[in-house]
């Protein structure tokens, strides 16, 4: 197991390389000075040679990458150049909301999502099937921050139950922190909770009309036991799959979401920097989400193991 | 075969009326052809119903009793909906209707156009990758690249170095679509290249070229097709997504995402400048969603 393990770690090196290459490569493919570009219109000449010489750009296309790539090892992700902060240090204060923000939606889209598809598939054709089929197509179509907009309309603006936006962080009591999550991370969800229930009922359908899930049912087992024990297990493959592709979904929703309720995570972070046109701090965002999207990734192929002993890397 | 989508929704929507005898028979059998193909392609028919509303909505805009989309008027800031402004109006007396209505345009060209240059930029590239086994190797490692950054990222990064306008809006979705188009060719291309038809005409002399476009080209049409549905409708979503962050297309222009980004800041007062244009677009995207869906259950095209 331990030499796979490795073996797919080190598979991931050249794709997070080629994002780390990328990544630089956007700011000099993009027509124009990239320091004229990053300094703005109101830049002085003095200013304009300072970014050139705080980015590297005045060094040859290949040094500048060797230095960039040289860093990356090193864990240095270069300064903001609007706060003069190293930018892990950004990454590092903005880590905890966006943390949060995902693990619940994840935690809320799989935990009804799943159920949703298993019952859709059981109950096929019925108009339980037909609801979670229509809530699968349109929650998909659901344009994140209008859907944030709404709920916020409704449960925070006319029932006032719920904070209209802001953060507290978890060191600030666990219920302030929940009551600030639940209406961004319901928001989040929705997406993510229809392709998974799309994805759940597609697979349990082909395992429910195995011959073993008829034996099942047929020496009398319970329903709940046939569906969750017997099927759910076996069609948990591309199940898992999805979570780890719709990772992306759900990462680019979260920027949309911060924005939204004003939540200070890596989102707002890169959207801000974008505004202000603070380049490292794109880049720096960029490469960490990417690195942890591999990274999701690999872990799911890995879980693939435990899923399904047949398989063998 | 199915009925044509147009001529089956005009004749749901519109029933005969006052039409002569010969005629009557005929579009009785136009109506029970479209209650068959509404039967049995649902999904397919409600989206191009939905989507033909929407095109003519944004096609047709100054015929639908709409005004200016850039007129101020001061003295009618925030109204509610109300027969002189549908929508309501926002902070600087903008009728919503009426830019929501000229915001479709936007969006179905963001959305025409990502799906249109990706399609064909991603097919061209996957064919060359698919059929050369040396470029597959280096080729699919970068896109695996690219596909490791999310979309939204990615075009952020690209707009902030590059002007707010529809064109570069367009631009930074193409990007992070193609690698997903190269994928799909280049699966079907490594199948197809092992063809028994590809290895007789290889053999009868045909060259490569002919080769991709005669045998390989045809079997891409399916499952390209409804790709395209779907990278069409997350392209509108996303161009909303990067107007709303402020780093989409143009702040004058009326696009869907623009006018929510600017009634955020009116969300308690006016949330109808938000409403409006979101239940636009949601449905626009649902439309598409279902057209896909709709063409891959037709086309029998397996993802």
């Amino acid at each position: 197991m331990l030499p796979e393990i490795l073996r797919r770690l080190m598979a991931t090196v050249p794709v997070v390389m080629v994002v780390a290459v990328g990544v630089f490569a956007l700011l000099h493919v993009t027509p124009g000075d990239p320091a004229v570009i990053i300094a703005g219109d109101y830049a002085t000449s003095d200013d304009i040679a300072r970014i050139r010489a705080k980015l590297g750009l005045d060094q040859p296309f290949v040094a500048q990458v060797g230095i960039w790539l040289g860093r990356i090892v090193r864990g240095d992700l270069g300064t903001s150049i609007f706060s003069g902060l190293p930018v892990t240090t950004l990454i590092g204060q903005r880590t905890e909301a966006t943390l949060a923000l995902t693990a619940l939606a994840l935690l809320i889209s799989v935990g009804v999502g799943v159920p949703l598809g298993v019952i859709a598939a059981w109950k096929k054709g019925s108009w339980v099937d037909r609801i979670v089929m229509v809530f699968a197509v349109s929650g998909f179509s659901m344009p994140v921050f209008w859907l944030g907009f709404v709920l916020v309309y409704v449960f925070a603006i006319s029932l006032q139950w719920l904070p209209v936006q802001g953060y507290q962080p978890m060191r600030n009591g666990v219920w302030p922190f929940l009551r600030h999550l639940i209406l961004p991370a319901l928001t989040l969800s929705v997406i993510y909770m229809a392709l998974i229930a799309r994805m759940t009922r597609a697979s349990m359908l082909g395992v429910l009309s195995e011959d073993y899930i008829r034996t099942a049912f047929a020496k009398g087992l319970a329903p709940r036991r046939v569906l969750l024990r017997h099927a759910l297990k076996n069609a948990s493959l591309p199940v898992v799959t999805i979570i780890g592709i719709g990772f992306a979904l759900l990462i680019g929703g979260a920027v949309v979401t911060e924005s939204v309720f004003a939540l200070p995570g890596l989102g707002r972070l890169t959207v801000d920097a974008i505004i202000r046109r603070d380049y490292p701090v794109v880049q720096g965002v960029i490469l960490v989400v990417s690195g942890a999207y591999v990274l999701v990734n690999l872990v799911v192929d890995l879980l693939y193991v435990v899923l399904d002993p047949r398989i063998r890397y | 075969m199915p009925i044509p989508p147009r001529a089956a929704a005009s004749t749901v929507d519109r029933p005969a009326r006052g039409v002569g005898p010969e005629e009557a028979v005929g579009a009785a059998g136009r109506l029970a052809a479209a209650r068959r193909a509404l039967i049995r392609h649902p999904t397919l028919i409600a989206g191009l119903a939905t989507l033909a509303l929407v095109v003519a909505a944004g096609l047709l805009a100054p015929l639908w009793w709409t005004g200016d989309p850039l007129a101020m008027k001061p003295a009618e800031r925030l109204r509610p909906p109300s027969a002189s402004h549908w929508f309501g109006s926002d902070h600087f007396g903008r009728d919503i209707y009426t830019r929501t209505l000229y915001g479709t345009r936007i969006s179905l060209t963001v959305g025409l156009a990502v799906a249109v240059l990706s399609l064909v930029l991603g097919t061209a590239l996957g064919l060359v990758i698919g059929f050369y086994r040396r470029v597959d190797m280096v080729a699919m490692r970068i896109m695996d690249g690219i596909m490791a950054i999310p979309a939204i990222l990615l075009a952020l990064a690209f707009m902030a170095l590059m002007k707010a306008s529809v064109r570069n809006v367009v631009i930074a979705l193409v990007i992070p679509e193609i690698p997903r188009v190269i994928r799909v060719t280049r699966a079907s291309v490594l199948s197809l290249r092992e063809h028994l038809m590809v290895e007789g005409a290889r053999a009868l002399g045909v060259g490569t070229p002919r080769i991709l476009a005669r045998y390989i080209l045809p079997a891409l049409v399916a499952p390209l097709t409804v790709q395209s549905t779907y990278i069409a409708a997350s392209a509108i979503l996303v161009e909303a997504y990067l107007s709303f962050l402020g780093a989409g297309t143009p702040p004058h222009i009326p696009s869907w995402g623009n006018i929510m980004a600017e009634g955020r800041a009116y969300v308690q007062l006016a949330f109808w400048i938000i409403l409006f244009p979101g239940m636009f677009l949601a449905a626009t995207v649902l439309a598409i969603n279902l057209v896909g869906d709709g063409l891959r259950d037709l086309l029998d095209v397996r993802q």
